[in-house]
């Protein structure tokens, strides 16, 4: 008969435990310590953690962060609805669009960064010159709200495909049927959307909006290329806080400051997991 | 009808008009970027292109890049297919516990990660090999691929599983026979997820690696620090970094219809 499903899990749980298990211990490890470059570790229980939270820097990136991931979930969800349902259900026209979907997808961070700074840079950028038109002095080295916007640009031109693609899988799920039902009952088009469409694009709209959560929160490559995370502070994501602390060797911070990140991205995911399995229980 | 299409079609405009601009800026020379705005170059030059594939730095990194992703894709089909069968076919004590602390992986900031990465795969001798970056990058992949592929087992009825037993098929030959085609769309669309991600990482790859393992997307930032900016030769190593990718959709765009026509992703 089948064998146990532990003898399946097992290649899966060695593999993890290399790449996080191992490494995850190794941060709380740090977080419990001071750790001086030259001289023992010494354990200090949870001091970090209390230094951490009270320190406005990580408040502000944390802040930011939140902020950051709520307006990209917000706009890059229903855009992304919006375009899987403008796509063309069968033919050659979907292969192309998905396609074309997926290519900005495959585009690693760095060059996605390389490409707005080609676009946005001063005195050689494409968007400078457009708003200079329209008398607008945009300069993403010295303006605030410019770096804020376009980092949060870039990730909806990036990542929006995505939530698209997703979106499209969904709706090539839902049976012929249920349209037709509708059709017959002499529902709006609204009221289509509202009472078939969205309920049965659920699951995965709950898959897109977690991973778009996670991801965002984990922003990057793209400040950093941007701007190193100014001016000022103002596109300073919570890795770019989190990972300078590292690089810059303090260690118990940095390990204090990842654990209370990592808690916070799968606290807010339980949330949205919760909040949008509990509607699909309401409305059935 | 037809104005769907045309948003469509104005969306995806908008989508490649900064991947236009990186195209068109690989293509012309130097002074012309630094000096001039043009929407089509006035002079196509292809001494960029040039340059790289001549460059024993930017070549290595290239075939860096593909042996650490393609490593990656391998050992995380390999352990999430049987991974993903144990999640789909069995509910055992703790097995919800064990799932969401899969996906929770897939939330860890890398960064967070830098330096106990590079501690531990130094001791173990994979700091700056394939096989480190490989191995760092199944953090975020294992449990994406588990994730999908559960989703697409799931929707294999397990009578499948039962008729064969009745029929006399060992569990190793129904595995490969008949359940591997069935989820053959799946794995597709899993393998094609995971070559993205690897292929797109950067903070892991770029700690891991010195020389023996940098990948391209590392050799591309170090180009960013250099005294000023060769705007062109960056455009065009960034074109070159995206063909894999595109090639790769090519090649699985049947596999991904079907995957997502099965409304499983």
């Amino acid at each position: 008969m089948k064998p146990h499903p532990w003898l399946f899990l097992l290649p899966a749980l060695a593999i993890m435990a290399m790449s996080a298990f191992i490494p995850l211990m190794t941060v709380v490890n740090y977080s419990l310590h001071y750790i001086f470059v030259g001289s023992e570790p010494e354990y200090v229980g949870l001091a970090n953690y209390v230094e951490v939270l009270q320190d406005p820097a990580f408040r502000g990136a944390l802040l930011r962060q939140i902020v950051f991931s709520l307006l990209v979930l917000a706009v890059e969800i229903p855009f992304g609805i919006a375009i899987a349902l403008a796509m063309p259900r069968k033919g050659w026209g979907s292969g192309v669009a998905l396609v074309l979907l997926g290519i900005p997808l495959l585009i690693p961070y760095n060059v996605v960064g390389i490409i707005w700074r080609l676009f946005t840079q001063t005195g050689i950028g494409v968007v400078p010159r457009a708003l200079a038109l329209i008398g607008y002095n945009y300069n993403v080295s010295l303006h605030q709200f410019d770096a804020v916007i376009t980092v949060f640009l870039i990730d909806v031109w990036h990542w929006t495909p995505l939530v698209a693609l997703l979106a499209y899988a969904g709706l090539q799920s839902i049976p012929d049927a249920f349209y037709r039902a509708a059709q017959i009952d002499g529902a709006s088009a609204v009221a289509t959307f509202r009472y078939v469409t969205l309920p049965k694009l659920r699951p995965v709209l709950i898959l897109a909006v977690l991973l778009r959560l996670m991801d965002s929160f984990k922003i990057y490559s793209e400040p950093l290329l941007l701007t190193g995370g100014g001016p000022g502070n103002a596109t300073t994501s919570l890795s770019l806080f989190v990972a300078r602390k590292a690089e810059s060797f303090e260690l118990g911070y940095a390990g204090a400051a990842s654990v209370i990140y990592l808690y916070i991205v799968i606290l807010l995911s339980f949330i949205f997991f919760q909040a949008m399995t509990r509607a699909g229980e309401v409305r059935r | 009808m037809k104005k769907r299409y045309l948003g469509l079609a104005v969306y995806f405009v908008i989508l490649f008009i900064p991947i236009y601009w990186m195209v068109v800026t690989s293509l012309k020379t130097d002074q012309e970027i630094l000096s001039e705005f043009t929407l089509i170059p006035s002079e196509v030059t292809f001494e960029n292109y040039a340059e790289i594939f001549s460059s024993e730095v930017w070549r290595s990194s290239f075939v860096n890049s593909l042996m650490y992703v393609l490593l990656n894709v391998l050992i995380t089909v390999a352990v999430a297919v049987p991974g993903a069968y144990a999640f789909s076919r069995w509910t055992f004590r703790g097995s919800h516990h064990l799932f969401f602390w899969l996906l929770t992986n897939r939330m860890a900031p890398a960064a967070a990660f830098i330096v106990p990465f590079i501690e531990v795969y130094s001791a173990l001798g994979l700091f700056d090999t394939h096989l480190g970056v490989a191995l760092a990058h199944c953090l975020f992949n294992i449990p994406l691929a588990i994730w999908i592929l559960e989703g697409f087992m799931s929707g294999i009825p397990r009578e499948i599983d039962e008729t064969a037993y009745i029929d006399g098929y060992s569990f190793p030959r129904f595995f490969g026979k008949i359940f591997l085609p069935l989820i053959g769309p799946g794995i597709g669309v899993a393998a094609f997820f995971c070559f993205t991600f690897s292929w797109v990482e950067l903070i892991l790859a770029k700690s891991l690696t010195v020389t023996n393992a940098k990948p391209v997307v590392v050799t591309l930032t170090v180009g960013i620090g250099a005294e000023g900016v060769r705007w062109g030769l960056l455009a065009a190593a960034g074109v070159l970094t995206v063909i894999p990718g595109a090639i790769a959709v090519f090649f699985i765009r049947k596999y991904m219809a079907k995957g997502f026509a099965l409304g499983r992703v």
